[in-house]
């Protein structure tokens, strides 16, 4: 039983749970280089690969691993929280995230970590984010309306694809090895 | 081209091998799974940190808004699971920093752009970013990592559309990551 199903992810354990979950999070994402916008910006001109790297080998791990603790019955993988989809406001988001992404150097997770590691521009894009989510805010009662279009629920690639989550989670290592293979060969050495 | 990008600051340790640090943020996050029942996130508290300094010089507006609103049903958005996490994130990549002599204050930046313009750019992008976070129900934690290793076909549109966006404007930006 977890926190978030057992309705005690918003008391004082589930805080100092997260807390401790956020400090390895944290810590992860510097020793990757995340608190280095250069760096973070260099996969939009293939400079430099580690966001492709870490986050693909991170979602093939964490995949993996829940499917496994499931099928051993250790972690019943279901009572994870699971996001709806929304399709079209996760795509149009999506774009714009990838927008300010590539312009501002950061997103709001590696931009904590970069204002912990001095850079001043982490600082200004985190204070701007601020402001962007109470534009929207604001525009909410124009944007409720659009944010409905292309509402589906929760739906999960084994459900579109009719293939199990084992089988599902497979692919994507598989698909992230080869992406692996191409980047070792191809990309600059130091 | 030499390779990946390593810290400037003198004395600095390199970073870690990709796919090292990949396995720890994923087993980083099936912790999570595991112990809180929820992913990973960074927008949602930015969000109600924002919410919380509005609420300050504007109380009854933000109590009304429609977004906002419910966030003050049960006291003060920053009581919040996701808040917490997000202090731990920087004292976590505090301490990585720290240990691995990279704390390195200053505007990062290409060699071709200045510290203003850089500055300029990160607010307009963190703009953007924020505002798009709220749209998109999460940013590359909540949705593109979290939502992508719960197979959920809506993270994996974002995740492609968050890249598919950052190439688009990539050549539009490129002077500000030059050498």
């Amino acid at each position: 039983m977890n926190l978030y199903d057992s309705g005690t992810l918003e008391s004082p354990l589930g805080w100092t749970v997260a807390l401790i979950v956020g400090l390895a999070f944290g810590f992860w994402l510097e020793r990757a280089g995340f608190g280095s916008s250069r760096k973070l910006a260099g996969i939009f001109y293939l400079r430099d690969f580690a966001v492709v790297q870490v986050m693909f080998t991170a979602v093939a791990t964490a995949a993996l691993g829940l499917v496994a603790l499931d099928v051993a019955g250790l972690f019943d993988a279901s009572r994870v929280y699971r996001m709806e989809t929304l399709l079209a406001p996760q795509i149009v988001g999506g774009l714009l995230f990838g927008a300010g992404f590539v312009a501002g150097g950061w997103c709001p997770g590696t931009a904590l970590v970069g204002a912990a590691s001095g850079k001043l521009d982490a600082l200004a894009f985190l204070g701007a984010t601020l402001i962007g989510s109470l534009v929207y805010a604001a525009a909410w009662p124009q944007l409720a309306p659009l944010q409905d279009i292309g509402a589906c629920g929760v739906v999960t690639l084994p459900d579109l694809l009719h293939l199990s989550p084992g089988i599902v989670a497979a692919l994507i290592v598989a698909v992230a090895l080869v992406a692996f293979t191409a980047i070792n060969r191809f990309a600059p050495r130091r | 081209m030499t390779g990946p990008i390593q810290p400037s600051a003198l004395g600095a340790q390199r970073y870690w091998n990709p796919y090292v640090a990949g396995v720890g943020l994923g087993l980083t996050l099936l912790l999570s799974f595991v112990a809180l029942g929820v992913g990973l996130g960074a927008s949602g508290s930015t969000a109600r940190v924002a919410a919380s300094a509005a609420h300050v010089l504007a109380p009854a507006a933000v109590e009304a808004n429609g977004y906002l609103g419910p966030w003050f049903a049960s006291g003060s958005p920053l009581a919040n699971y996701l808040v917490f996490m997000s202090i731990g994130t920087l004292l976590g990549g505090l301490a990585s920093a720290l240990f691995a002599r990279r704390v390195d204050v200053g505007v990062e930046r290409g060699g071709r752009v200045s510290a203003r313009t850089r500055i300029a750019f990160a607010i307009g992008g963190g703009l953007l970013v924020g505002f798009a976070s709220r749209m998109a129900a999460g940013c590359t934690s909540g949705q593109a990592l979290t939502g992508s290793a719960l197979l959920l076909g809506g993270s994996w549109a974002f995740l492609v559309a968050v890249f598919a966006g950052g190439f688009l404007v990539a050549p539009l930006v490129r002077k500000e990551w030059l050498p």
